[in-house]
């Protein structure tokens, strides 16, 4: 496919320069032409006056298609740390049930090192079968020998649907994957979906920083992988009793040019661990000052809460980066989120709003926090939050 | 050491909007950048060369106009730039275009390459490893600092969910680095002179000697299937009253939800 500018009804108005959001609609001698930063997201298709943007479809358009119905099964790749299998794993498979449920097929996890109790954890958490590959060669996360590992096994069994973390971990060794077997791979989905016609996977996820969506599709090549953004999935029901079969695998022939020396574990991360608290009270440049952190901390703390933060006040130094929620930052989805003096930006957004209730203090009315909040206060925090703080502690 | 920088020219995402009545675009005025990331790998580059001696590439797939980046990128320090454009580029993903700046390092030669973390328009962060899994050569992530490097390995610190750990890899070796790695410096004026002067080489699909099956939307596994605004919660409630009424209501929900 490409998208053209019929020449002879362009008007030269620039309505589609304004439209694309990769730079790549050009205005010359009064005509619009399109250049290589297109991406074919369709964008400056409704936009033109004169309907002079077209789609063509062209006959060497399509990746040669593989046999599609040779691959059948939904997989997640269940990362751990020091043998511990990351909460997200237990989130995919969550999701990896609702898939495998509409595709009518099974699903099955893969992990690499740990223990066997931690397979039986992921059957309770609702996989039909484990890969396991114990060799301590995966005790410490190297790409090389996860990526010829996984690429092994994806090659054997053939998998429909591969779903991984969009962690440190999955989002530097799963491209690896995608780029060997010549299949797509979309990165920090925050929504997944099968398409009714096709069966195709949907990949929702975010571009541009938060500013705009994608549904982004793998219709001819297979398996179809995404890397999910942690805690945006929920987990389905653990049952204690769920019987499921493991399958040890053999590693051989792996290599590997890189070798982890050290691990250093910051203290920072752990005491935060912003992704597993109940109740977050964040704040933003809106407090001004460091100081204003320890007013919010005073507040978590009376809740059982932990601290985050917007980029604005990260940046401003007021609090550490480990504390910041959005983009670039953690996503959270706590049972309550405060967002004290936090514009609202869709950066941020897209970080916590998937939260079950959200509250925020701001002095400005229209910030666009208040869009998403399920109680808005209008008002200052440093009048607001002492004055909660204080009628919290009186009615304890 | 020879040295290649892959840099991107993005349009400044903090600015771009989507229209949520007519699920467009809105881009008036935005400007295009060298993906921040790319700074700092760029400022790794230079450092490594200050200290080791060698040649600092940069090398941008994309259109003709690209070529400010290169130049701005050899004010900044780099030594020569390399533009890998070509139409058949066209609509290419993650994949087609790994590929096509993996058969362009080849031809240029290296012993680092280092990549951004991500780009900051597609935010994908998988050019730099599938680039890595063509050249069949190891990888770092989210590269934080560089603690030792020889003629034939490097340490470095890679960033983790929970610390970092400290990996040793042999050369050569693409890295994919994260802002916290360093501060990038500005264009020096003999730099701006050299970058008005630089002869920027431009590679086509002919010159990477890449099979058309690879490139460009046919060699794209992933098609975006569409772009949406993302929706607003609509349980907007403002409490009323004056301050000390609105605590009062929202100390009555804390209890109402067991948070006190
Ligand atoms: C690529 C990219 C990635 C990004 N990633 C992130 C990310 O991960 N996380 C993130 O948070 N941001 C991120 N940002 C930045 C984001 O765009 C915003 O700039 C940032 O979230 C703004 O932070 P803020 O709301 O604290 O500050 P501001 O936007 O300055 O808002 C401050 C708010 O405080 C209010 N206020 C001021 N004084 C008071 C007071 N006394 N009492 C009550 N309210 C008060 C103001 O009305 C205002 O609404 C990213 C940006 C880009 C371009
Ligand atoms: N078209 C391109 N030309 C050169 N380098 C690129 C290009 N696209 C991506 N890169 C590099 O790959 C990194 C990750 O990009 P991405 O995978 O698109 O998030 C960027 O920071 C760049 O270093």
């Amino acid at each position: 496919m490409r998208i053209v500018i019929e020449q002879n009804r362009c008007i030269g108005c620039g309505a589609c320069v304004e439209s694309c959001p990769y730079s790549a609609i050009l205005i010359e001698a009064e005509k619009a032409s399109i250049n290589e930063y297109c991406q074919l997201c369709r964008a400056c298709l409704s936009v033109c006056p004169e309907g002079a943007i077209i789609e063509k479809s062209e006959e060497s358009d399509n990746i040669e298609v593989v046999d599609l119905s040779a691959y059948k099964g939904v997989w997640v790749f269940a990362e751990q740390r020091d043998g511990h299998v990351a909460s997200v794993a237990f989130e995919l498979l969550g999701e990896g049930r609702k898939l495998a449920k509409e595709l009518n097929t099974e699903l099955s996890a893969v992990l690499f090192g740990s223990t066997e109790a931690e397979a039986k954890e992921l059957i309770r958490w609702g996989a039909d079968r484990v890969y396991h590959c114990r060799d301590r060669i995966f005790d410490s996360f190297n790409d090389e020998p996860y990526s010829q590992q996984l690429i092994k096994l994806i090659t054997r069994f053939k998998p429909s649907i591969v779903l991984s973390g969009a962690t440190p971990i999955g989002r530097s060794f799963i491209p690896r994957v995608a780029a060997r077997l010549r299949t797509g791979l979309t990165a920090d989905c925050t929504a997944l979906q099968i398409d009714k016609d096709s069966g195709n996977l949907l990949q929702i996820r975010p571009a541009f920083g938060g500013n705009i969506m994608a549904t982004i599709l793998c219709p001819n090549r297979r398996p179809q992988m995404s890397t999910v953004r942690p805690r945006v999935m929920k987990r389905c029901d653990y049952e204690p009793d769920r019987q499921g079969e493991i399958i040890e695998i053999a590693a051989e022939g792996l290599s590997s040019n890189t070798e982890v020396l050290e691990t250093h574990k910051e203290a920072s991360y752990c005491k935060v661990n912003l992704q597993e608290a109940e109740v977050i009270v964040s704040g933003g440049r809106g407090l001004g000052n460091p100081k204003g952190f320890e007013m919010l901390q005073e507040l978590a703390s009376l809740l059982d809460g932990s601290v985050g933060a917007s980029r604005a006040a990260v940046d401003e130094g007021w609090i550490k980066y480990s504390h910041q929620v959005g983009q670039t930052g953690k996503t959270v989805c706590p049972k309550i989120y405060i967002a004290c003096g936090i514009s609202g930006a869709v950066q941020h957004l897209v970080g916590m709003s998937s939260s079950d209730i959200i509250i925020a203090i701001n002095k400005n009315p229209e910030a666009p926090i208040f869009n998403v909040a399920n109680f808005g206060i209008e008002g200052d925090v440093y009048e607001v939050v002492p004055l909660l703080i204080k009628k919290i502690r009186e009615s304890k | 050491m020879r040295l290649i920088v892959c840099i991107k020219q993005v349009p400044d995402t903090a600015e771009v909007r989507i229209n949520p009545e007519t699920n467009t675009l809105i881009r008036e005025g935005v400007p295009s950048i060298i993906n921040p990331y790319d700074m700092h790998a760029l400022e790794a580059a230079i450092a490594i060369k200050e200290r080791k001696g060698g040649k600092v590439t940069v090398l941008t797939m994309g259109p003709p106009q690209a070529e400010t980046a290169l130049r701005e990128a050899i004010s900044i320090g780099a030594d020569d730039g390399v533009l890998l454009t070509d139409r058949a580029f066209a609509g290419s993903d993650t994949w087609a275009t790994s590929f096509a700046l993996y058969k362009a390092a080849l031809k240029i030669g290296f012993d680092i390459i280092i990549c951004g973390k991500q780009a900051i328009d597609g935010d994908t962060a998988q050019v730099g490893p599938e680039m890595a899994e063509f050249l069949n050569i190891p990888h770092i992530s989210y590269v934080k600092a560089i603690e030792d490097i020889s003629e034939s390995s490097i340490t470095v610190q890679r960033m983790m969910d929970d610390g970092y750990d400290v990996v040793r890899s042999k050369l050569p070796v693409l890295l994919t680095v994260v802002k916290e790695l360093n501060t990038p410096r500005l264009p020096s004026l003999k730099g701006k002179m050299a970058a008005k002067k630089a002869v920027i080489n431009k590679m086509t699909k002919e010159s990477i000697e890449a099979e058309e099956d690879n490139l460009g939307l046919k060699g794209s596994p992933t098609m975006v299937k569409n772009i949406f605004a993302p929706e607003a919660k609509k349980d907007r409630k403002m409490l009323t009253g004056s301050i000390e009424q609105q605590v009062d209501q929202l100390l009555e929900e804390l209890r109402r939800l067991k948070c006190v």
